[in-house]
């Protein structure tokens, strides 16, 4: 299989001006390729999900480059980066992040309605597929909050394949799991990774979930102290 | 359907108590617009109906708007020449050539015209003495242009024609006097005539002034008593078109010479009047939907702030900021609109109640209704304003809501 490089950062800076000037991520260089199940790990307050939320583009870098897909992304406007996450990216957070009123299935179609590559019917079915593959197909009319912890994370997760990303950015998915729902999102993800040949770049400090990676980076007061493969 | 106003609409359902509360504000709004609009309509057009029904349309009258140049400034134009004690000549007062005048009138389409000789007479009757103003008036006439007959309350204006000697009068003056129908009166006029006249009907307008002070005799008889053979002063017109008066006034000035006065001239004052009072009720009822739109403002930035999180998500899906304004935008014009609607039937509604309302005023004869406009462009104004300032009202909220920074969200979260 060829190796594809998905993701590539340049001596990324994220400074937060104001009276105490703080540098949340400093000089961080990667490069990710498809197929990868990437960890990044750290102490909290490292700057862990701040690199995250600059690699997904929520958020710009002070100075540096980022490459997706091998276009520069740090010089668009708002409205292209917005599509740029539409098309390419799908974030899976800590909390469900689901919309309250909406049901299940309307979650997971959202983005695609949003996008509006598939005729009405297709996304219906497409989103009723990828929750059926996460064991959600009982759930479809229900609202998020009749579920438990580990279900809303499988919809989350079927929102983010929703328009079939390029990569998956995941801050702290397990965070908020007990034991099992931890490792039912860990095998998920694991599989996608493997059996799909997707892309996963993952914030975490669990270190259960770090190991079901392939690759770990660690960061230290906003810089990335080390970039390794897993060894097995 | 765009996806932002499915959006909008899940939000406006998932919260229906809110929703409803301001959905309520601006129906009570519009509701009130129509309802009070339609009243200070109604009675402005009752007002000017009564108006236009009971005063003439135009009135020309023995007098000209400037006063005649008089033959010696004729003659020596601009000079120094001074002569003393220069009096204006004597005239007969009244229309000269009134019947001319008349027939050049009545050519014009839409119009109706009659002659009246009126003046001052006095009225003598056991004793007590009443200066009235006499009209004389051409009965067949005088019904094309006045409604003088239908407040006639005891015999009739024909009655003038078949009993030459014939008066009416006020009933209140009928009172005032001890006068019955059929009963003869002593009439002196100011040149000196005295004649007896019989009371052949009495009228009733309501206004006092001329209940009690005016009187309607044949024109024939007015011209004999006054001692002016062949005048009128007064040239009463009433026209299909009451609007038009004002132009066709200056076109008979014009060519007459005589001052014409249309009714709007006459009642210019209370014109304006009606025009404050107008601008009155427009900022009153644009304050109730004002309110009503501060409701949708507050309610919309609640919903803004409490959606910070939805707005987050949406945004890091790849919704643009413009997506996520138009979901708030949205749901100020579903309210907005809706409101409309529903304000329209609940005006309607309570504009319908309004007209069943009667009151009985002690004194009065009739029992008083509420003059109602029912007119389409009130109630369209009332929604515009009201689906407009709904709009204006959830504008500032969106425009928030789209600034909103999904990292500021997630970071408050983790």
């Amino acid at each position: 299989m060829t190796v594809t490089e998905v993701l590539r950062a340049e001596n990324v800076t994220r400074e937060l001006t104001g009276e105490v000037p703080v540098t949340l991520v400093k000089n961080a260089s990667l490069s990710i390729n498809r197929g990868e199940f990437v960890s990044i790990m750290g102490p909290s307050g490292s700057g862990k999900s701040s690199l995250l939320y600059l690699l997904g583009l929520l958020d710009m870098p002070t100075s540096g480059k980022i490459w997706l897909d091998g276009e520069e992304v740090t010089t668009l406007t708002e409205r292209q980066i917005a599509r740029v996450r539409l098309e390419k990216l799908g974030f899976v957070f800590q909390f469900h992040f689901l919309l309250v009123e909406f049901s299940v299935v309307d979650n997971v179609l959202l983005p695609m309605a949003k996008l509006g590559r598939l005729t009405d019917k297709e996304q219906r079915e497409r989103a009723e597929a990828l929750l059926v593959d996460l064991g959600m197909g009982d759930q479809l009319r229900k609202r998020p909050d009749q579920l438990s912890g580990g279900q809303r994370q499988r919809v989350a997760i079927a929102r983010a394949l929703a328009n079939d990303p390029l990569i998956i950015l995941a801050d702290e998915p397990t965070g908020n799991l007990d034991s099992k729902a931890s490792a039912n999102v860990r095998e998920i993800l694991s599989e996608l990774v493997h059996d799909r040949n997707k892309t996963v770049l993952a914030v975490t400090h669990d270190p259960e979930f770090a190991r079901a990676g392939d690759r770990q980076i660690h960061i230290v007061d906003g810089r990335i102290e080390n970039d390794e493969l897993r060894p097995d | 359907m765009p996806l932002t106003l499915k959006i909008a609409l899940t939000h406006l359902n998932s919260r229906r108590r809110q929703t409803l509360m301001s959905l309520l504000g601006v129906m009570l709004g519009v509701a009130f617009f129509m309802a009070v609009s339609s009243l200070m309509r109604g009675s402005e057009r009752d007002f000017i109906k009564r108006l236009v029904d009971s005063a003439p349309h135009i009135t020309v009258s023995d007098e000209f708007r400037d006063a005649p140049v008089q033959p010696a400034v004729k003659r020596f134009p601009g000079a120094a020449v001074s002569i003393s004690n220069v009096k204006p000549k004597t005239e007969v007062r009244g229309i000269r050539g009134y019947k001319q005048k008349m027939a050049y009138i009545e050519r014009m389409p839409g119009l109706r015209v009659a002659p009246v000789l009126s003046g001052q007479i006095i009225m003598t009757y056991a004793g007590k003495e009443q200066g009235v103003l006499m009209n004389g008036v051409v009965p067949e006439l005088m019904a094309g242009v006045s409604d003088i007959e239908d407040k006639i309350v005891a015999g009739n204006m024909q009655a003038l024609s078949s009993s030459p000697n014939g008066i009416i009068i006020g009933r209140a003056l009928a009172k005032k006097m001890n006068l019955a129908m059929g009963d003869n009166v002593t009439v002196s006029s100011p040149v000196g005539l005295v004649r007896t006249m019989k009371i052949v009907g009495l009228f009733e307008t309501g206004a006092t002034a001329i209940d009690e002070g005016q009187a309607y005799v044949l024109l024939k008889r007015a011209q004999v008593l006054l001692d002016r053979p062949d005048r009128a002063n007064i040239l009463v017109m009433q026209l299909d078109d009451p609007y038009a008066s004002r132009a066709v006034a200056a076109r008979i000035e014009k060519r007459i010479g005589y001052r014409a006065r249309s009714w709007q001239e006459a009642s210019e004052s209370l014109l304006s009047v009606l025009l404050v009072r107008n601008i009155i009720m427009y900022s009153v009822v644009s304050a109730i939907l004002v309110v009503a739109s501060f409701g949708i403002y507050n309610i919309i930035s609640t919903v803004v702030m409490e959606k910070r999180r939805d707005i987050a998500i949406l945004k890091s899906m790849g919704f643009t900021a413009r997506d996520v304004r138009h979901v708030f935008l949205w749901e100020g014009t579903i309210i907005g609109l809706m409101g409309s609607v529903g304000g329209l039937a609940l005006g309607y509604s309570l504009i319908w109640v309004l007209s069943t309302l009667s009151f009985q005023v002690p004194g009065v004869t009739v029992p008083i209704e509420m003059p109602l406009y029912w007119g389409l462009d009130q109630a369209l104004i009332a929604c515009a304003f009201a689906a407009l300032s709904s709009m204006g009202a959830a504008y500032f909220p969106a425009r928030k809501a789209g600034l909103v920074h999904p990292v500021d969200i997630l970071r408050g979260q983790a």
